[in-house]
């Protein structure tokens, strides 16, 4: 029991940065532009966030640039994608590349460093003193507990409001969201920006909370599992917490077996663990879209496609 | 996008507009790259500036230490090996718009293949033609096998390739540990035994003894089996029925499904062969290099080679011109720190080729409205 309790309380602080990922991935791709630059903007985002709080000595400041940071590389993305109207997918690429290569540089000196400040921890009064939900759910760093209010906030903001609803026909209909006076290139690059920021915030809650320290290629590809939950997420905010965390507990589960008696025999086995998180993407991308082909519900249907105000139908 | 005239007092309004080229001209498709990879270095130039690097001598110390002396020749066709190996492969599946960014696991499990054979399949006294030969074709095979499955996926269940394949680069890694730490390992280090000298690709270097200009030259005969191959596969795109339905599916796939085009069985086998390539990009690794299997023996080529594919314009000879560009800058990136210059590098590449590509194909006019 006692196992158990640590590894879902362990799991929700670890899916918490590939929580925000997948959320700000959703609401970009709900506008209809696809960003496989997740883990480049993570990467900026974590070595931003620990070298701006290292040298100013506030974490929340260090939090501030990663978002900040995050934002301006989509900014990129959306530059090339919406203005120039690149292919998403190589322009994705090229973002993750040049994110991984400038926060090794970057970061290079910052591995030697003393931590840095991180951000606050706290039990929530009297719920985390509950028995088995208080240790898994109540006792955790700031991050986790603004992810909780994030899901379904963001779910509340994208089917519930007339911006929601904006956003969701731009990725759907783009053509049809400009006659009703929807401005189709402010619409997407508002939520590309949006969708790094929260990329940025991931990866400063990687490198300020939940790891928390800097290392070169500190992500470990969560921005390339976020990218794949939001295909088993179906676009949905909620769904897409759910998935982040079942994540986050399977990605700690080699931590916590280490110190059972077979893999304590037999240590080179825990590269099977480790494995465990990839195939386990692999596993939901395949049920999310199987799912998503018998249901007829899937990707935005401009998912991928410029638009081009001159140019008839989409 | 719009600016006032200051000079005219009426109001007419001047403007710059953006219009997209009907067709390129001929001078700039051959120019483009290379006004791209300037406004890339440029680019380049300004992030190291601001990371507090010399630009002009981490450039001339580069492009020195890559392609200054026969060495410096040697370590980048070496780096160019794999390069332009995993850069065909990569770039046939792309030719077909399936997004297989998993080369690096494929190269990982294709040299697995290889050792396999070179330390526990076959015997040390094997000859050494027919070892290389089988190493080679189980280097293949173990990559088009881990190409394979996102192809499957894809073409069964219409699972998005781009993240299935990245995430078996990560368990092709792990298998590969497990098996040099555990198994394969020589007493618990991250390494296999060394292969027996049959197993060794044969390096310029081993025949200095005839050639005495030969000595030191350490890159090995796997370059020849990377030009052979960007060869036929060059021809075979071009000239062959079956190139043109590769083209055909990528550029337009209903319209190959009308033209009776197998889309399933052509998606899987793209992604097989692809796979391949980068499996033979790891053999030769294992054999012409490291001569065992070892941790992190690939500095990410499975992944430089997705820019080079996409540099080349997925034209096979162009490959190895890129390749060579590219093995240059992980050389002179080697002896460069920090480490992740090389890295960067790429990255602003490749996005100054991806956006400017884009803008070249308008022309500027000015007009008035």
């Amino acid at each position: 029991m006692a196992f158990l309790i640590n590894l879902l309380s362990a799991g929700i602080r670890s899916g918490t940065a590939i929580l925000f990922a997948t959320v700000g991935e959703i609401l970009a791709e709900r506008a209809g532009v696809l960003n496989l630059g997740v883990e480049g903007m993570m990467l900026m985002g974590a070595v931003t966030a620990y070298g701006v709080a290292y040298s100013t000595g506030s974490a929340w400041v260090g939090l501030l640039a990663a978002a900040a940071m995050g934002g301006l590389l989509a900014l990129l993305h959306a530059f090339v994608t919406i203005t120039l109207r690149a292919d998403q997918v190589v322009s994705g690429l090229a973002l993750t590349f040049l994110g991984s290569g400038l926060s090794a540089v970057v970061g290079a000196p910052l591995v030697e460093v003393a931590q840095a400040p991180r951000l606050p921890a706290f039990n929530i009064p009297l719920l985390a003193d509950l028995p088995v939900l208080g240790p898994i759910l109540f006792q955790h760093n700031v991050m986790v507990y603004i992810g909780f209010l994030l899901a379904p906030l963001a779910w509340f903001y994208v089917f519930r409001t007339r911006p929601g609803m904006e956003l969701r026909a731009v990725g759907e209909y783009p053509a049809a969201a400009d006659v009703m006076g929807v401005s189709v290139y402010r619409t997407r690059y508002l939520y590309v920006v949006v969708g790094g920021v929260f990329a940025g915030i991931a990866g400063a809650a990687l490198s300020l909370a939940i790891t928390p320290l800097w290392v070169e290629g500190l992500t470990a590809g969560q921005g390339w599992i976020a990218v794949g939950l939001v295909i088993f997420a179906g676009w949905n905010p909620l769904r897409a917490a759910l998935g982040s965390y079942l994540f986050g507990a399977i990605r700690r589960l080699p931590l916590d077996l280490q110190n059972v008696g077979f893999f304590l025999r037999n240590p080179t086995y825990g590269y099977f663990m480790n494995m465990l998180p990839y195939l386990f993407t692999i596993a939901v991308l395949v049920i999310g879209s199987r799912e998503a082909m018998r249901r007829r519900v899937g990707a935005p249907a401009a998912l991928g496609q410029p638009y081009v105000r001159e140019e008839r139908g989409k | 996008m719009t600016s006032q005239t200051t000079r005219s007092a009426n109001p007419t309004v001047s403007r710059v507009r953006l219009e997209r080229r009907l067709e390129q001209p001929r001078w700039l498709q051959i120019m483009s790259p290379i006004i791209l990879l300037g406004v890339a270095l440029l680019f380049g130039a300004v992030l190291l500036r601001m990371v507090g690097a010399n630009p002009w001598a981490v450039y001339s110390r580069m492009a020195g230490l890559a392609f200054g002396d026969a060495y410096g020749w040697s370590d980048t066709t070496l780096k160019a090996t794999p390069l332009i190996l995993a850069g065909l492969g990569v770039s046939l599946a792309f030719r077909m718009r399936l997004w297989n960014i998993g080369a690096e696991g494929q190269l990982f499990i294709g040299a697995w293949f290889a050792t396999g054979v070179a330390l526990h399949l076959l015997p040390e006294t094997t000859p050494q033609p027919l070892m290389l030969l089988v190493m080679a074709v189980a280097g293949f095979v173990g990559g088009a096998l881990w190409g394979g499955i996102p192809g499957v996926l894809k073409a069964r269940l219409n699972v998005n390739e781009i993240i299935t394949s990245l995430m078996l680069n990560y368990v092709a890694i792990f298998w590969n540990n497990y098996f040099i730490y555990g198994p394969w390992s020589q007493r618990g280090f991250g390494l296999s035994p060394q292969f027996p000298r049959t197993a060794w690709l044969p390096r310029f270097t081993d025949y200095a003894e005839q050639f005495p200009f030969l000595r030191g030259i350490t890159a090995h005969f796997g370059i020849f089996l990377a030009l052979i191959l960007a060869i036929v596969l060059w021809w075979v795109l071009r000239q062959t029925k079956w190139g043109f339905e590769i083209r055909v599916l990528g550029d337009n796939p209903q319209a190959a499904n009308y033209a009776g085009i197998n889309i399933v069985r052509n998606t899987v086998l793209i992604m097989m062969l692809s796979g391949g390539l980068a499996g033979l990009a790891g053999m030769s690794e294992v054999a012409g290099v490291v001569h065992r299997l070892q941790e992190r023996f690939s500095p990410g080529y499975g992944f430089t080679a997705i820019i080079v594919a996409w540099l080349a314009k997925l034209n096979p000879l162009a490959i190895v011109l890129v390749s060579y560009l590219f093995a240059g800058l992980l050389v002179g990136g080697d002896a460069i720190q920090p480490a992740g210059i090389a890295q960067m590098l790429q990255g602003v590449i490749l996005f100054v080729m991806v956006g400017g590509e884009m803008l070249l194909q308008y022309r500027v006019r000015f007009g008035q409205v």
